[in-house]
């Protein structure tokens, strides 16, 4: 079943607000086997000049991940999961996650195209504080594979 | 002092089984295929793969490591190849390196990163702007 191309253009209601913790960003940095102390110490992260521990730069997955699933769960969709791939990811941060943030994310389906039999969906989710601060912008294309070619 | 060309401290990052279990939780990602062999190698792959979100997050440490405050990176993006399988027993060891590849007018750094295992190139197109350390 191929994509509905008309959700091309489509853009969904921010998601609830989520409270960025200082545990949540040391698990992910956990995670990530990346010891920085920026991300688990507020003294480092202050004597790097920001307001409390930082993220790393490609935590707003954490956020988006779950919002491009309202794309992709959606029936009208016609996405067959089993068929997904991640081909790209992007990330343009205007300023850093910190601890204490409160975000919510908006999810845009930019395009939907057919390259050498597969359906590249491309994506923008903005992160922005409660504030409607825009903190993080996270591109993705979701590819979905064609049948029989793989 | 950063210009074309200079290279960042390459490093090598290993990625075990844990790690991807330890990434399914921290990230909410808990695709079968990269904790479940069975059903990793029925849907055609060798074996399990770990998360292309964990291999790009472990592969901008050569940047972050590099620039001191991680905050510095403001922008980040790669394309997925080729998926990295992860063994068990045993490890798979990303290797990433990075260049600059240019210096723009407002002292940002474009940075080219290669992120490989045994060889091969897992991340393509690579590419992280951020502000230079200082010195």
């Amino acid at each position: 079943m191929p994509v509905n191309p008309s959700f091309a253009g489509r853009s969904y209601p921010p998601t609830p607000p989520y409270r960025v913790s200082r545990e949540k960003i040391r698990e992910f940095a956990d995670a990530i086997s990346d010891p920085n102390p920026a991300y688990r110490s507020v003294d480092a992260a202050k004597a790097l000049g920001h307001a409390d521990v930082v993220a790393p730069p490609t935590f707003p997955i954490v956020l988006t991940l779950p919002a491009g699933q309202q794309f992709i769960t959606d029936p009208d969709a016609g996405v067959d999961y089993s068929r997904v791939v991640h081909g790209e990811q992007r990330f343009v941060h205007e300023r850093p996650v910190v601890a204490g943030d409160e975000l919510q994310v908006t999810l845009s389906i930019d395009s939907i195209r057919s390259a050498a039999g597969n359906e590249l969906i491309s994506t923008r989710t903005e992160v922005r504080t409660t504030a409607d601060e825009l903190v993080s912008t996270a591109h993705a294309i979701i590819v979905v594979r064609g049948g029989g070619d793989d | 002092m950063t210009e074309v060309g200079t290279q960042l401290p390459a490093q090598d990052f290993p990625i075990s089984r844990v790690d991807l279990v330890r990434y399914c939780g921290a990230s909410g990602d808990f695709n079968v295929i990269h904790w479940n062999e069975r059903v990793a190698k029925s849907v055609g792959l060798p074996d399990v793969i770990a998360h292309g979100m964990l291999t790009m997050a472990i592969a901008i440490r050569v940047v972050t490591d590099w620039a001191g405050d991680p905050a510095a990176v403001v922008e980040y993006g790669v394309r997925f190849t080729r998926p990295v399988i992860v063994p068990d027993p045993g490890e798979a060891v990303l290797h990433v390196e990075g260049t600059v590849r240019a210096v723009r007018d407002d002292g940002l750094a474009e940075v080219d990163l290669t992120a490989t295992v045994d060889g091969q190139t897992v991340l393509a197109k690579a590419r992280a702007i951020v502000r230079p350390p200082a010195g």
